[in-house]
């Protein structure tokens, strides 16, 4: 193998593509998945405003979607994101999928970092006269937020590892680059540097996530 | 019936529906709190105290009578105007409850930020009351950076942020040293002083009783055992469980039966000596006083008096060898020797 202009070009594609699929799919599961992890500690038996039923049938529906995994998710999902996308390749198209999976994964991850909240906090927030909804901007989000930056590099490092599951499906990016050189070409050097760039990729997720939540963090100094 | 009373509490009840069956923390407690008074509610782990209280705001819906607050029955008002009449009662926890991403002034001016005051009034008033409990100048820390007793300040600071007329307080001081518990009763009856807040106490700690309040209940297994002046209560308990309190364990359990006596004899001590005042302080023990005559000449002490010592082996040899190393003079008695 020759490091060319075509291969580095292929590289620089991928890198793009995989980082355009992840930040979208990210910010879309996190507005998806933040009102459902609300929903779910809100309106839990112990929560703020108990409506137990409500937290019971939306506990299944994400279970159910959590329980798929991924890349059959993303097949099974083909006509639907050829009908909301126009088409089931490309980024674009994998974008879908991957909030349609990311969603429930990062609204089980929110509900964890809300319910670490100090229940006296939130008492303490009742007796000032504090309505449901003050307390869930003012109290829980903001209370919550180291272990909303924690629970990202989480959720947005396995939402990249969805990306490359989505090369077998058409995707684009990095993880196409590894399984179609690496898997179906047995060009193994090819694939060991996708593998390394997605490596340093999560590195940097991974590291300043922390760094963010560290700085957020008042609660150590 | 009182008629400046701030809170009256009617035949309040409240059961827990558990798994193991329903629970009854409180059971048909009457309650009057007087307004401008400093009220304490005293009972041991359990009683239903932190319920009782948590009644008073709504915290905990009560599931039988009624809880009126200047007039109203809270029950009869909606959730907007249970939110409306906590803001006219603040309150302060055992575990302080600040919000820990929060520096000290937004913390005093979170209960203002949902009561819809500006942000700069918010300020303005957060600083006069963060002068008030003396933590001006931490303004910018972290609930992390503080003491406990400075926690505590800080959430006296917000819970008086919206002028309440009643502050509730849980086990404010539970979680305190005895010098930090002194100075924050302190900065409680300053305010109940200066700005006329009714103060509602909640404590398992006779001391603290004894130290602000002026009326006091006694509650015990979810039920008031009773409840008057502190002054009353404190002279003569009326309920076992008063006593128990008051007086603590030890004189009610302590046995006299036959145990020994013995002869303490007055021969010229300075009569402003409190010899046997000294005598159970000091050994931690009571004893029982069969015979006493003692007769003040000229500031001596002369006579002499037959005291019962605690049957308890030990306690015994404590009053004697506290009474020999005090250099009084005494003597065993028998019984008929009196």
């Amino acid at each position: 193998m020759q490091f060319d202009s075509t291969t580095l070009n292929m590289l620089g594609t991928g890198i793009w593509e995989t980082i355009y699929m992840v930040a979208m799919s990210s910010i879309f599961s996190y507005v998806i998945g933040i009102p459902l992890g609300v929903i779910l500690v809100v309106t839990a038996r112990d929560g703020i405003k108990p409506i137990p039923a409500v937290e019971k049938a939306l506990g299944i529906i994400i279970n159910l979607l959590r329980s798929v995994p991924f890349i059959i998710l993303a097949i099974m999902l083909l006509p639907v994101t050829r009908k909301v996308v126009g088409t089931t390749i490309g980024p674009n198209a994998m974008v879908f999928p991957l909030i349609v999976a990311g969603s429930p994964y990062i609204a089980r991850m929110v509900e964890s970092s809300f319910r670490e909240v100090d229940a006296g906090v939130i008492e303490a927030a009742k007796s000032m006269g504090a309505s449901t909804w003050q307390i869930i901007y003012k109290v829980l989000l903001p209370e919550s937020k180291p272990s909303l930056l924690v629970g990202a590099a989480i959720s947005v490092t396995t939402i990249l590892g969805y990306t490359a599951m989505g090369g077998f499906v058409g995707a684009g990016g990095l993880g196409a680059i590894a399984i179609n050189y690496g898997y179906y070409r047995y060009q193994t050097d090819i694939m060991l540097i996708t593998v390394a760039i997605m490596v340093i990729i999560v590195q940097i997720i991974q590291e300043s996530f922390m760094k963010l939540s560290k700085v957020n963090d008042k609660r150590i100094r | 019936m009182s008629a400046d009373a701030i809170i009256r509490l009617e035949e309040l009840g409240k059961q827990f529906y558990t798994a193991n069956g329903t629970v009854t923390a409180l059971d048909h407690i009457n309650l009057e709190i007087e307004r401008g008074e400093i009220f304490g509610i005293i009972g041991l782990s359990g009683a239903g105290k932190s319920t009782l209280v948590r009644c008073i705001n709504f915290l905990e819906k009560p599931t039988a009578g009624k809880v009126i607050f200047e007039g109203k029955n809270l029950g009869d008002l909606g959730e907007a105007g249970i939110r409306t009449a906590r803001r006219s009662m603040g309150m302060i926890f055992q575990q302080f409850n600040l919000l820990a991403q929060r520096n000290v002034l937004q913390n005093v001016c979170f209960p203002l930020e949902i009561s819809g005051v500006s942000k700069t009034e918010a300020k303005k008033r957060a600083e006069e009351l963060l002068e008030l409990v003396g933590l001006k100048d931490r303004m910018k820390a972290y609930p992390a950076q503080l003491s406990g007793g400075q926690k505590q300040r800080v959430a006296i600071a917000r819970a008086l942020a919206t002028n309440p007329k009643v502050l509730l307080c849980d086990e404010a001081t539970s979680a305190l040293d005895p010098n930090t518990t002194k100075s924050i009763l302190q900065l409680l009856k300053q305010i109940n002083q200066d700005l006329g807040v009714t103060v509602i106490v909640i404590t398992h700690e006779m001391a603290v009783i004894e130290a602000i309040c002026d009326r006091v209940a006694i509650i015990d297994q979810s039920q008031i055992a009773e409840s008057g002046k502190v002054s009353e209560i404190f002279s003569e308990p009326k309920s076992r469980i008063g006593r128990q309190l008051i007086l603590g364990d030890a004189v009610e359990n302590t046995d006299f039966g036959n145990s020994r006596q013995i002869r303490i004899i007055f021969d010229g001590r300075a009569s402003s000596e409190p010899v046997l005042a000294k005598l159970i302080l000091a050994c931690k023990t009571p004893v029982n006083i069969m015979y006493a005559a003692t007769r003040d000449l000229n500031g001596t002490a002369m006579g002499q008096m037959i005291i019962q010592l605690p049957e308890d082996e030990t306690e015994a040899r404590r009053v004697t060898s506290y009474l020999s190393a005090a250099k009084v003079p005494f003597e065993e008695v028998t019984e008929d020797a009196v």
